[in-house]
C-alpha cells in the first residue's frame, strides 16, 4: 500500500530517529511511505483569529499538493503538522467563504474543497494495518518493558481531530500492548508538555516537564512513549535543568513509538537511531537486551 | 362505559408513595408497582435531607409503612409494568410479578435467612459500598419487610440450572441453608414469574432517576475513592454500612480531604447532558456539612459552576455551609488521578484565574441526573413521549405539567426531569388531585368524560 506522507521540518533535522524508523518499521509492514513532493511549512501553530486566513495558506497548500499527487489521503508522523493539517482541512471543508478566500489567493494551484483526508500514523496502524496483523509481525517482543504512553495536546484536541478519546485515549497502550512492551496507566498522558512556550517561558516549561517526567518516574516507567517532536525536545532538553531543580527526580528515556515499532518487527537498531533520543534510551534498551550489546 | 375508579400508581419512590396515599385517602384503590423489592426509592438512600437534616428514616418510613397497611393500596414490590392497552377511564394492564421464591403470606421478615445466607452481592441499596446476601431485604426499614432470592446469585437456583442444563463438570452446591433455617417454612423454590393483570382508569408515572454511571467520565477515574453522590450518603448515614463513621472505599481510612464536583456530567452538552440536575448544588452543600460534622478535623472542597439554591431555605443552608469553612472554586475539573495514597484533582479557579490542583484522600461526583433506567420502555409501553434525555414529556411545560401526552396518564417526580424531594412531594400530590378529579367526573361518553 502507498501512503502519501508529508514529513514536516522537525522530521528532516531533529526527529530523524522518527522518520527513519517510522519509514522503515512501515516498510515492513507492507506500507509505502510516499513523501510529498514540494511539501512546505504546516503552519506549525494553527491560528485561531477568525481573519487570520493568510496562516492557513501554507496547511492547505500542502494538502493540494497532496491531490496533485493523485492521492485522497495523507499520513504525518509529527503530531503538531497532523493538527495544523487537519484543521485547516475542516476549515476548508465547514466554511465556504474563507474556502473560497483562501482558494482564490492561490492563483497556481488548483482548488482546495476538502478532497484529502490528513490522518496520523498511529491511526494508519489501529485502522489499516490492525493490531492483530501488527502482532503477527512482530518478530522481537518487547518484553519486561515497562513505557507510559504521552500524547501531549495536538493529537486528541480539540475533539473535531482527535485520533482517540478525547479524555481517554488508548491507542498508544494498545500498540504497546501489541508489541509486547507494558503499558502503565499514565493519568497525565494528555497534559501539555509546555508546547511553544520552551521560546517566551523555558522555566514555566522545567515545570511542566517535572510534573510529566516526575510522574512517569513515580509510576514505574522505563521510558515514555511519545509521538511529537516538540513534546521530545522539552521532555528531553529539559531533563538536566529537571534534575538540578528536583531532587527525586533522576531522568527519564524518550521515544518515538515508531522505534520501538522499528525494533519489535525486526528493523536494525542503527536505522531507529537511538542516539538521537533524550534521556539514555539505548543504554536502557540494552540493559534490557533488546538491542545487542555494544562490541 | 364507565371510569374504573381505581389507580395505577408505578414508581414506588417518594412520588409514587405521596401520589398513592393521596388518591387511596380520597377514597379510591391504588396499585403501587415497585420494580424493585422495597419501596423508599432514592430518597430511602439518604443520610440526611436537605434543607434541614433530617433523616429519611424519620420522614419518609411513616409514609412508607402507610402504603404497607392502606386498606385501599395494594402493593406490587417486585413487579414491573409489561403491557398497557386501553384509553384513560378504562386501561387494561398486565404486571409481571417476579417470582420472589418465598411465599410472603408466610414470612415473618425475621432475618434469619439473609444472615446465614453464604452468598455476598454488592448491594443496590447501599450503591456498592456494602454487600447483600442473594435472599435480602434491600434495608431494614423495607416495605414489605419480606424477603426475595436473587435468582441470578442464589446458589441453589445456580445448582438447579447447572442439573438442567445437563452440562458436564463440577456441580455448584445445592446450599438451602435458607429453607433449612427459615422457622416459618415460607422458602418455596417451585414459585414462578406471574402475570397479573389489572384494569385502571388512571395510571400515574413516579418512576423516578438514576445516576450517570461515573465511567461516562473517563476523565474522573476509575478508582475505588472516586464516588458519586449517593455512595457517599451511604457512607455517611448514620443507619449505614459504616455506621456513619466515615470510611473511604480502598483501605477503610477515615478521610481527611474531600473533594466534591458539581456538574459532574450535568450542563455539559459535549459530551454529558445539557440539563442541570437541579439537587446537586444542595447535596454536596449537605455532604460537605455532614463530612465536617462527622471528621471535626476534616477540609473540604467544592468545585462549581453556579451554586444553585433556589428553594425555600436552601440559600441560607448554601451560606452556612460556606461559614462553617468549606471552600468554594468556581471551575471545572479536568482530571482526576490517583498519585500513591492520594488522589489529585485538577480543575481551574476562575476566580482568582489560576489553575488549581487539590490533594485528596475522597472524591465525591455530582454525577448528572438521568431517567431511571428501563423507563424509555416502559414509555414505549404507555404511549407517550420523552425528551431528549429521556425524561417523560408533559402536555404543557408551564401550564399541563402534571399530565403527559396521554390522557389519563399523569407525571410525578424526577421522571418528568431533575427535581428535589420537596418538589417530588408536590407533584406526586398534583398527579393524585389529577387522577381525583378524572374519578370524581366518572362517566365516560364517546364524546368525552361527563360527569354521571
Amino acid at each position: 500500500m502507498d501512503l502519501s506522507y508529508y514529513p514536516g521540518c522537525t522530521l528532516k533535522t531533529k526527529a530523524l530517529n522518527f522518520e527513519d524508523s517510522a519509514i522503515a518499521a512501515m516498510a515492513v509492514l507492507g506500507v509505502n511511505l510516499v513523501e510529498l513532493p514540494r511539501w512546505n511549512c504546516c503552519g506549525t501553530v494553527y491560528s485561531m483569529a477568525d481573519d487570520d486566513l493568510a496562516h492557513h495558506i501554507a496547511p492547505v497548500r500542502n494538502l493540494v499538493r497532496v491531490a496533485e499527487q493523485g492521492s485522497d489521503r495523507v499520513v504525518t508522523l509529527c503530531s503538531f503538522c497532523y493538527n495544523t493539517l487537519k484543521r485547516a482541512d475542516l476549515l476548508m471543508r465547514n466554511s465556504q467563504e474563507k474556502r473560497d478566500t483562501i482558494n482564490s489567493f492561490m492563483d497556481d494551484e488548483i482548488d482546495y474543497d476538502g478532497q484529502v483526508e490528513v490522518v496520523h500514523l498511529l491511526e494508519v496502524l489501529r485502522d489499516d494495518v490492525g493490531w492483530e496483523a501488527i502482532g503477527r509481525t512482530v518478530k522481537a517482543p518487547l518484553e519486561g518493558l515497562k513505557v507510559v504512553p504521552y500524547y501531549g495536546c495536538t493529537l486528541t484536541r480539540p475533539q473535531g481531530v482527535a485520533i482517540d478519546s478525547v479524555e481517554n485515549p488508548t491507542v498508544l497502550q494498545d500498540l504497546m500492548k501489541v508489541l509486547g512492551a507494558t503499558a502503565l496507566d499514565f493519568p497525565l498522558a494528555t497534559e501539555c508538555c509546555g508546547s511553544f512556550e520552551i521560546v517566551s517561558d523555558p522555566d514555566a516549561v522545567v515545570e511542566r516537564a517535572y510534573a510529566i517526567l516526575g510522574m512517569a518516574q513515580r509510576k514505574g516507567a522505563d521510558a515514555i512513549v511519545l509521538s511529537c517532536p516538540l513534546c521530545a525536545h522539552n521532555l528531553g532538553q529539559k531533563q538536566a535543568e529537571v534534575a538540578d531543580k528536583y531532587s527525586d527526580f533522576t531522568g527519564m528515556p524518550l521515544v518515538y513509538f515508531t522505534q520501538l515499532l522499528a525494533l519489535a518487527v525486526g528493523v536494525s537498531p542503527e536505522v531507529c537511531r537511538f542516539d538521537l533520543s533524550f534521556g539514555g534510551v539505548e543504554a536502557l534498551l540494552r540493559e534490557r537486551g533488546l538491542i545487542p550489546q555494544r562490541v | 362505559m364507565r371510569v374504573v375508579k381505581k389507580a395505577l400508581v408505578i414508581g414506588g419512590g417518594v412520588a409514587g408513595i405521596q401520589a398513592a396515599l393521596d388518591i387511596a385517602d380520597g377514597g379510591y384503590q391504588v396499585i403501587l408497582v415497585e420494580k424493585t423489592p422495597s419501596i423508599g426509592g432514592h430518597m430511602a438512600q439518604y443520610a440526611e435531607v436537605f434543607p434541614t437534616l433530617d433523616c429519611p428514616q424519620c420522614i419518609l418510613t411513616p409514609k412508607m409503612v402507610d402504603v404497607g397497611q392502606h386498606p385501599n393500596i395494594t402493593l406490587l414490590t417486585y413487579a414491573e409494568v409489561q403491557k398497557v392497552s386501553g384509553e384513560v377511564g378504562n386501561f387494561q394492564v398486565e404486571i409481571l410479578q417476579k417470582a420472589r421464591k418465598v411465599d410472603h403470606t408466610k414470612c415473618t421478615g425475621c432475618g434469619t435467612c439473609w444472615q446465614k445466607c453464604p452468598e455476598k452481592i454488592p448491594s443496590e441499596y447501599d450503591a456498592g459500598v456494602a454487600d447483600r446476601a442473594a435472599i435480602y431485604i434491600p434495608f431494614a426499614q423495607a416495605v414489605p419487610a419480606k424477603a426475595v432470592i436473587d435468582t441470578e446469585h442464589c446458589r441453589y437456583i445456580k445448582y438447579l440450572d447447572f442439573m438442567e442444563s445437563g452440562a458436564e463438570g463440577k456441580k455448584p452446591p445445592q446450599c438451602r441453608i435458607c429453607e433449612r433455617l427459615c422457622p416459618a417454612g415460607a422458602i418455596y423454590w417451585e414459585q414462578e414469574d406471574e402475570i397479573i393483570t389489572e384494569q385502571v382508569g388512571a395510571i400515574v408515572v413516579a418512576t423516578g432517576f438514576d445516576l450517570m454511571p461515573v465511567e461516562r467520565l473517563p476523565e474522573y477515574a476509575d478508582d475505588p475513592d472516586v464516588i458519586d453522590g449517593i455512595q457517599f450518603e451511604r457512607i455517611l448515614c448514620p443507619g449505614g454500612p459504616t455506621a456513619g463513621v466515615v470510611h473511604r472505599p480502598s483501605d477503610g481510612k477515615t478521610p481527611k480531604e474531600v473533594v466534591f464536583v458539581s456538574c459532574a456530567g450535568s450542563r455539559d452538552p459535549e459530551h454529558g447532558v445539557p440539563h442541570c440536575s437541579r439537587v446537586c448544588c444542595m447535596y454536596l452543600a449537605k455532604q460537605a456539612m455532614l463530612f465536617k460534622h462527622a471528621v471535626h478535623d476534616g477540609q473540604t472542597h467544592i468545585f462549581y459552576i453556579d451554586t444553585r439554591t433556589t428553594g425555600k431555605g436552601y440559600e441560607e443552608f448554601l451560606q452556612r455551609t460556606m461559614a462553617e469553612g468549606t471552600v468554594y472554586l468556581r471551575g471545572k475539573v479536568s482530571r482526576i488521578y490517583r498519585d500513591g495514597d492520594k488522589i489529585k484533582v485538577m480543575g481551574v479557579d476562575t476566580l482568582s484565574g489560576k489553575q488549581v490542583e487539590v490533594s485528596a484522600d475522597l472524591v465525591v461526583l455530582g454525577m448528572a441526573m438521568l431517567p431511571s433506567i428501563g423507563s424509555q420502555e416502559l414509555a414505549d409501553r404507555l404511549g407517550i413521549t420523552t425528551n431528549e434525555q429521556g425524561f417523560f414529556t408533559e402536555n404543557h411545560i408551564k401550564i399541563d405539567p402534571l399530565e403527559s401526552t396521554c390522557p389519563g396518564i399523569y407525571l410525578a417526580g424526577a421522571a418528568q426531569g431533575p427535581k428535589d424531594i420537596p418538589d417530588s412531594v408536590a407533584q406526586g400530590s398534583g398527579a393524585a388531585s389529577k387522577v381525583l378529579g378524572l374519578f370524581a367526573r366518572s362517566e365516560k361518553t364517546p364524546e368525552g368524560l361527563t360527569v354521571s
